[in-house]
């Protein structure tokens, strides 16, 4: 008896500084949160929950704030996009990448360069390529005007079109993520299926549209919840980029992070759970809507 | 016979054309930015970086590492990165092993609460624990190194756990017969046998601590704390007419990461899509 209790304290102690770690830094926050977000806590002097109450206050002025939903639509914006467009050119470089078999290798490597760097990397050196000053010298128009599109020349950072283009450079940075495990994806499908359609007489797009896209359901939809939640909480592209563009490009995290750095601590927790809210369900819909959709091509039994 | 071969030949001329621009895209950015980092001011500002640099002036490598400090935010950076990582590999390793090999009370629901947290996403996790690093008087740098390894410590007991399982006992059987403790097989038969899934686990949290810089511009105050991540965003503010400096800073940053991840590709794209790979 004694033996085995000295046993099971051993075997728990290897878990013990895993658990410490998490209990401090994601489950006290985790509940931390709810707490801090139904106060005016501005990070001055100790925490007094009786002191700094407010209710619901938090959350009934996110509700009626302008800049909040502005923000979250230009969120929606960008993953718009990236659902679309990233996703969608990542597809058609992964497809093009399996027929060939030269510099297969290099576009590979080429193409994953933009994810192994960080976002403020990214952003800074998309600013310095499209802004310039002095005034009047932007390296990105100059480029531009050289190759004949100078219809496309703009400010870029602070124009009309802001928006698309920090929607478009998010693609950019993001697709050779997709690209990847859209890659690992279609290496799954067996060959034997391509061959059976071909002597069927089936056509490329046939066998795309029959094959591989229902094999791909789970992939994509993998890909595109990602895509979801990692568009919504990553802002230091945006911010490296253009710093929202005067409210233009602004997304909801980016809000949080301001509000946390002007010590506004009750109104960031208050803003986070509303944009986890959001997000949760978002992603639980998609998955449902997966399922549906799998059943519906017949590759998920039942 | 001759209608096939020209046709398979143009789809492979359009294949490339389109690869071939989308990959140009990634590299050009990257070559401007070294090309522009050699360059003068004067230079730059005549020929917008473009044209090749007409000498290879380290001027402005010596005034970003040297006078602007990036040494000190480099050393921050790979500090930061190595303590983390080491730390996320003794914690997250034990804890897998045990999951994976050991008996105790509680063991799944502890096992699934990780695992919770790995899938519920929580983007703005970072405003809570920012909060309570500043109650704790912990906004320094063992403040930042413990609330980074938490941010990878589920993914990465995740993948270690997944890794033990599927590795035959026989051997640890053998080394508890020989003696040794728990804590001795642990060390001196997992450890070895789970390398290949170290090393992913590895580069994901050291791209993960490299690339970091809202909880790193956030609790550093003081610039001399900084990674580099955070220091960057600064002195581009700072700097903003002076593109070249702007582009050494950027280089000292990148590059390194660029050239380790050409020499480790299969690695690094192991490490960075094992995030996702999970679900």
């Amino acid at each position: 008896m004694n033996r085995t209790l000295k046993d099971k304290a051993t075997n728990f102690s290897f878990i013990l500084p895993a658990l410490i770690i998490f209990a401090f830094f994601y489950i006290y926050p985790f509940f931390y949160s709810f707490i801090l977000s139904l106060t005016n806590y501005t990070m001055i002097g100790d925490f007094s929950f009786k002191e700094s109450f407010v209710g619901l206050t938090n959350f009934k002025d996110i509700a009626s704030d302008g800049d909040w939903w502005k923000s979250m639509y230009n969120g929606a914006f960008i993953t718009f996009w990236a659902l679309s467009f990233q996703n969608i050119l990542a597809l058609m470089l992964a497809l093009s990448v399996c027929r060939i078999v030269r510099m297969n290798k290099f576009y590979r490597v080429v193409f994953f360069i933009l994810p192994v760097l960080s976002e403020i990397v990214i952003g800074l050196l998309l600013r310095r390529l499209m802004l310039s000053e002095p005034a009047g010298r932007d390296v990105l128009n100059h480029i531009v005007n050289n190759l004949g599109l100078g219809f496309l020349a703009q400010d870029w950072i602070s124009g009309e079109r802001v928006r698309l283009i920090t929607a478009l450079v998010h693609c950019w940075k993001g697709f050779g993520w997709a690209f990847v495990i859209f890659l690992a994806g279609l290496s799954g499908i067996p060959e034997q299926l391509y061959e059976a359609a071909r002597i069927d007489g089936a056509n490329a797009w046939q066998s795309f549209r029959k094959i591989t896209l229902p094999l791909l359901m789970p992939v994509i939809t993998l890909i595109m919840i990602i895509t979801i939640i990692g568009t919504m909480s990553a802002f230091g592209m945006i911010l490296a980029l253009n710093q929202g563009a005067g409210g233009e490009t602004t997304v909801p995290i980016m809000m949080i992070y301001n509000h946390l750095g002007s010590d506004l601590a009750g109104l960031a927790c208050a803003e986070g759970l509303v944009l986890g809210m959001v997000l949760v369900i978002v992603s639980f819909t998609m998955f449902f809507i997966s399922k549906k959709v799998r059943k519906k091509y017949g590759v998920l039994p039942d | 016979m001759a209608f096939y071969q020209t046709k398979k030949i143009v789809t492979l001329i359009i294949l490339h054309t389109f690869l071939l621009s989308i990959a140009l895209s990634c590299i050009f950015p990257f070559f401007w930015m070294v090309n522009a980092s050699f360059k003068s001011n004067v230079e730059f500002n005549s020929d917008y970086g473009l044209k090749p640099a007409s000498s290879i002036l380290l001027d402005n490598y010596k005034e970003v590492i040297i006078k602007s400090g990036f040494w000190r935010y480099f050393l921050n950076s790979v500090i930061y990165t190595f303590t983390t990582v080491i730390l996320i590999v003794f914690i997250s390793s034990l804890a897998a092993y045990s999951f994976s090999r050991l008996q105790f009370p509680g063991k799944n629901v502890i096992f699934y609460m990780f695992l919770a947290a790995m899938m519920v996403p929580l983007p703005a996790g970072f405003v809570p624990v920012y909060v309570m690093l500043q109650q704790l008087g912990l906004l320094n740098r063992t403040g930042y190194v413990l609330a980074m390894s938490n941010m990878g410590l589920s993914i990465s007991i995740y993948l270690l756990k997944t890794f033990f399982d599927q590795l035959p006992r026989e051997l640890e059987d053998t080394a508890r017969i020989d003696g040794c403790s728990k804590l001795q097989t642990w060390w001196h038969v997992g450890m070895p046998l789970v390398t290949p899934a170290l090393g992913v686990v590895v580069i994901f949290n050291a791209l993960n601590v490299w690339n970091e810089f809202v909880l790193a511009s956030l609790i550093f105050a003081d610039k001399k704390f900084m990674p580099l991540q955070a220091a960057l965003l600064q002195f581009s503010g700072e700097q903003v007419t002076e593109h070249t400096l702007v582009m050494a800073a950027l280089t000292v940053t990148s590059l390194p990461i660029i050239i380790l991840y050409i020499f480790m590709q299969k690695q690094f794209v192991k490490g960075i899509t094992a995030g996702t790979m999970v679900g």
